[in-house]
């Protein structure tokens, strides 16, 4: 992956015994925002705010209910919690205060650092290209990231799917909104290596910090 | 020196031949009517968005947007930082405040910023675009610039999220906004003030990554507005406008039959209501064309 892939994430090894099997305490040491857990009384107020709601196989209560009940698995192995928009209805209407979304976004990436997200969520596959995109360059290059994405599954679905969203991006195009030249170049930061040094040098302190809970 | 200056953040879409750079265009022309003076923030980079925390975990999605507070706040000392998009606003506003409240994240951010030999303080306020026009500007004086009225026009404001939540445009309503419809009045339109999806979710990232799951959001958004005859739709985000079109225009192909809905960008309809030219209003930008606004009378001069 090269000088990019340093600060992507890397999956650790999951022993899955730490905690002596408590997943609330492991929630709450080691996911971002994941101290508010027990401040959820289960009114179900942010489930019913959720726009995909039908799409969750468990809603954000049911998330908090599960860790609750210790099914580490279940909730770490959901494709549920790749299903939030980032609308932030949960957040405003919370009656604890408690901020929804940031737990499940919090959720979703240490599953992916411990190894359990499921592989196929698209909004991961959307992600993780994004991310790359950012450490290349410093800024989203648009038409890159779309055919990174296009381009995911191969070279014969990509050029199936690349044909069956022509006409979005031939539109675009026409309206001056994707740059032809942009999917080759594209501008970004002035000195790409400094911004990938702030970077590297987070998630270096990421890690110990993670490390040192370890033990 | 222009009446009010402020430090910008344009973001990755607004850059010319991204997905809003028709945007950027009509807040440009928008900003210069007003005069409002933006200064682009040397440098700057990507905010996450809303994809940031996936890769970027907590510190490096916090140590991005804190490499934009502090080149902002060496550059530009003592001014608020603008965004155009409301998607960069909400992390980067998010980072300021969680660096404010959290000594432990600040200091981390700190040994992390020091590896690009910055530091950063999170003092300066983080706002929208939209924030300035209706709390710095205020309805009254963009009364005063609107030479082409948008008269006998109905125009749904569609807010969205990052527009409505977590906090509303100049401290308005998250769960029912009148902002939009206020500014809808002052460019001389009828709002709909009981526009029924004003701060529905558009599926925002997901739009991309599960369209098939974000129709129903969107097919929401356009029908409500149609159930209230409507001419056009306004909205203050870019991305939910290029969602709405780009959604319109898949429907198209598969056969459909309704007559799209215009969604434009709320600097657009300022800039035409303040009789600029298509052009500068961004409209050339549009996927599915606003034919409405091209066919009123022309300004007052
Ligand atoms: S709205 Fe808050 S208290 Fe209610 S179920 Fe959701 S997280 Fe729990
Ligand atoms: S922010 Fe996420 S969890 Fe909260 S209501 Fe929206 S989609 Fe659901
Ligand atoms: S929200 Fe969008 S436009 Fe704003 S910096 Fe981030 S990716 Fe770029």
């Amino acid at each position: 992956m090269g000088e990019a892939g340093k600060v992507m994430i890397e999956a650790v090894e999951d022993r899955g015994e730490d905690y002596s099997g408590d997943f609330l305490a492991e929630v709450e040491a080691r996911v971002e925002e994941g101290e508010w857990v027990t401040m959820c009384t289960q009114c179900g107020v942010c489930s019913g705010s959720c726009p995909l709601g039908p799409d969750w196989e468990h809603p954000p209560h049911r998330i908090f209910q599960l860790i609750r009940a210790n099914r580490r698995d279940e909730v770490l192995g959901s494709p549920s919690v790749w299903m939030c928009t980032s609308c932030h209805a949960c957040v405003v209407r919370c009656p604890r205060g408690v901020p929804v979304a940031h737990v499940m976004h919090g959720l979703a990436h240490y599953a992916v650092r411990r190894g359990l997200a499921p592989a196929d969520p698209p909004t991961r596959r959307l992600a993780e290209r994004f991310w790359e995109n950012v450490v290349r360059t410093g800024r989203v290059n648009e038409p890159r990231l779309a055919l990174s994405l296009l381009f995911a599954n191969g070279l014969a679905e990509g050029v199936r799917r690349t044909l069956r969203s022509r006409d979005a991006g031939l539109g675009l195009l026409k309206a001056g909104r994707m740059s032809r030249l942009a999917a080759v170049a594209g501008d970004g930061v002035k000195d790409p290596a400094e911004l990938r040094a702030i970077l590297e040098k987070a998630r270096a302190i990421e890690l110990a910090k993670a490390a040192a809970l370890e033990d | 020196m222009a009446k009010r200056q402020y430090s910008f953040l344009p973001g990755c879409s607004s850059r010319p031949g991204a997905s809003a750079s028709h945007y950027l265009t009509s807040v440009e022309t928008v900003c210069g009517e007003l005069d409002i003076e933006l200064q682009t923030i040397p440098d700057w980079n990507c905010c996450g968005a809303s994809l940031g925390h996936v890769g970027g975990g907590e510190l490096p999605r916090i140590a991005l947007s804190a490499r934009n507070l502090a080149l902002s706040e060496q550059a530009h000392p003592g001014q608020d930082l603008v965004t155009a998009c409301p998607g960069c606003w909400l992390a980067t506003r998010e980072a300021s405040e969680r660096l404010r409240q959290d000594e432990d994240l600040m200091r981390d951010t700190q040994e992390a910023l020091a590896a690009g030999g910055l530091r950063v303080r999170a003092e300066q306020r983080v706002r929208r675009l939209v924030d300035v026009l209706v709390e710095d500007v205020g309805y009254e004086e963009i009364g005063r610039h609107v030479r082409r009225p948008l008269q006998g026009l109905k125009v749904a404001g569609y807010v969205g999220c990052q527009s409505s939540r977590p906090v509303g445009v100049a401290g308005d309503s998250t769960e029912n906004p009148t902002h939009l419809d206020r500014l809808v009045e002052a460019l001389g339109g009828e709002p709909v003030p009981s526009y029924e999806k004003k701060v529905q979710c558009c599926g925002g990232a997901l739009a991309l990554s599960e369209p098939a799951r974000s129709e129903g959001l969107l097919r929401g958004i356009l029908e409500a507005a149609r159930d209230h005859e409507v001419d056009l739709v306004v909205t203050p985000c870019p991305l939910c406008q290029l969602h709405l079109e780009v959604y319109q225009q898949r429907l198209a192909r598969s056969g459909g039959t309704r007559p799209a809905m215009p969604v434009v960008c709320a600097t657009s309809l300022m800039a035409v209501a303040f009789g600029r030219s298509a052009r500068e209003a961004g409209l050339d930008g549009q996927l599915i064309p606003a034919p409405a606004l091209e066919a009123l009378p022309p300004g007052l001069a």
